[in-house]
């Protein structure tokens, strides 16, 4: 009956939306930072926890979409581990990814994240798919400041 | 089923007849807009193709013709609320124009500091904001008047904030965001037991109900053409006379002045002291055709018509597990508003979009009811005369196959 919804909904972010992975609060978190989507009431919180450079640990609360929490989710799985430059780089393809128009895309660099490509194609849902990566570049750039997509 | 002409209807609104995605639109966000006849499109294009020219004080033919369809239709808004006199409808933008001119005006004249404002919990934020602003500008305070789960107003909280600081009333006549139809007549008796004027918000009231502002005895009462099958852009403030005729202008400029020096200006009489600059004409005609269009089917049919909308929904609504209805007031008008347990109303939105089926998802610009309901948004579907119970079908099983789908 969705059929032409597939490339929107695929099934990892069903999984994720059922799921979400690192979905807790942090108590020793060094950077916290709040998302919030005025659009469509999404809120997240984004804990980080460094070692120097590195990103050691990630994780995030709140509420939102299937498309909102099944991309902060894959996020925080592909980011633990990366280093701010690493991170920072990412968010910048994705950003492209998701808003760019560029036809010859590389996704391939994007490993899991290609599943929110299909957003391109949903004005009104980019947002959903970039507040988690907004609110990780605040993170980056350690601002305390809410951020918001609006 | 009351006999109603739906079918006849729904050929009068062209927009209807299309597929989206593929499939038959099915449009379900008539509280945020409603379609439009052709018979307001037409009005539309024979103003512009033969008679449009600019109004009031012209001597040529077109100006004369404009002039006469542009205060024609300000005889029908009167007609079509009972208002007393043309004198007391003024033409504004919308709803959210009309409630900002009586704060800047009527507000600014007459209130001041530790007056209270008094609204209810359930108002739409172009009924909170225009307030607050007033009460920064000069020191009075908004009261608000709590709700109760079922989303009506607890008529005894309201009638406690009343008092003797009490400056002004302002409440929905229905909620957008609820559907909930509020006791208007009470409200209005006890505010005026106590000399305070009260403002409708009729935005959502006036496409749904027949609406009598002389037996209601409100003060003001706010509407907007385009969820009443008019022109977006245009709409109207209603106000007693000896209210208007007291407060001063709320914006300068042509049209609303008789004299005008470098020393002073006199103002023009009602109600074109409120009526700066040239109006949207043309849409003000277009709204006279809307309230044409609707005198001939009847407001009475059409509200009678809606319930049943509204009833058969709320029924099936009901029967579909993990679906939460927000809003089940005593007293409500054509919304459902719902939220599902598994699936945010975005995705809801998406998924429905996908089957040609448009409803609203979000706030509804009425945060403080999301906050209230403890939800961060609920999706809507609002009806209006030209839905059916075929379409209210195709929503109840696409919100069943989403459910299934998101697992």
């Amino acid at each position: 009956m969705f059929d032409e919804l597939r490339d929107l909904y695929q099934e990892v972010i069903f999984d994720h939306n059922r799921n979400p992975r690192n979905f807790r609060v942090m108590e020793d978190a060094d950077r916290q930072v709040e998302g919030f989507n005025p659009l469509c009431g999404d809120r997240l919180t984004l804990y980080l926890k460094m070692d120097g450079e590195v990103i050691k640990d990630v994780s995030f609360q709140g509420s939102g979409c299937a498309i909102s929490t099944a991309s902060v989710s894959l996020m925080t799985e592909i980011i633990k581990g990366m280093t701010e430059q690493q991170a920072a780089e990412l968010f910048k393809k994705f950003h492209e990814m998701t808003t760019g128009k560029d036809e010859n895309l590389q996704l391939e660099a994007l490993g899991k994240l290609a599943v929110l490509a299909g957003v391109r194609e949903y004005p009104a849902r980019v947002k959903c798919a970039t507040l988690a990566w907004h609110t990780l570049d605040a993170a980056l750039k350690n601002q305390h400041t809410p951020v918001s997509t609006e | 089923m009351t006999h109603f002409p739906v079918e006849k209807i729904r050929a009068d609104f062209p927009i209807l007849a299309q597929k989206i995605r593929g499939k038959d639109l099915v449009y379900l966000d008539n509280a945020a807009s409603c379609q439009k006849p052709n018979a307001v499109i037409d009005a539309i294009g024979d103003l512009y193709r033969n008679d449009y020219a600019n109004i009031h004080r012209g001597v040529h033919t077109l100006s004369v013709r404009s002039t006469d369809k542009f205060e024609g239709a300000r005889g029908k808004v009167r007609d079509f609320i009972n208002a007393a006199s043309e004198k007391e409808i003024v033409f504004v933008r919308g709803a959210t124009e009309a409630i900002n001119l009586v704060a800047q005006s009527y507000g600014r004249a007459n209130i001041r500091a530790g007056d209270e404002i008094l609204i209810t919990g359930m108002e739409h934020h172009s009924n909170i904001v225009p307030w607050q602003l007033l009460c920064e500008q000069t020191g009075a305070v908004l009261k608000v008047a709590p709700i109760n789960r079922k989303g009506e107003l607890i008529y005894e909280a309201f009638d406690a904030l009343l008092s003797e600081k009490t400056r002004l009333v302002a409440v929905a006549h229905m909620s957008n965001a609820l559907g909930t139809i509020n006791p208007v007549e009470k409200i209005i008796a006890a505010a005026h037991a106590r000399s305070v004027p009260v403002l409708l918000d009729g935005a959502q009231a006036a496409p749904h109900m027949k609406v009598d502002v002389k037996a209601l005895d409100c003060d003001f009462y706010a509407f907007s053409g385009h969820k009443l099958y008019g022109p977006s852009g245009i709409g109207v403030l209603y106000g007693k006379q000896a209210l208007l005729e007291a407060m001063p202008p709320y914006q300068g400029g042509g049209d609303m002045i008789r004299k005008v020096t470098f020393e002073k200006s006199d103002y023009n009489k009602l109600p074109y002291k409120f009526e700066a600059g040239t109006p949207s004409i043309a849409d003000v005609v277009g709204l006279g055709a809307a309230i044409d269009y609707l005198n001939a089917v009847g407001m009475e049919n059409v509200a009678a018509y809606e319930a049943e909308l509204l009833d058969y929904a709320t029924e099936r609504a009901r029967n579909i597990d993990g679906l939460t209805i927000i809003g089940e007031a005593a007293q409500k008008g054509a919304i459902l508003s719902f939220v599902l347990e598994n699936v945010h109303p975005h995705d809801i939105g998406t998924m429905l979009d996908s089957l040609g089926i448009a409803i609203r998802a979000g706030h509804h610009c009425a945060m403080p009811v999301m906050d209230f309901f403890e939800v961060p948004a609920t999706a809507r579907a609002s009806f209006a005369m030209y839905n059916t119970r075929a379409e209210i079908d195709v929503l109840m099983q696409g919100i069943e196959s989403l459910i299934k789908v998101f697992g």
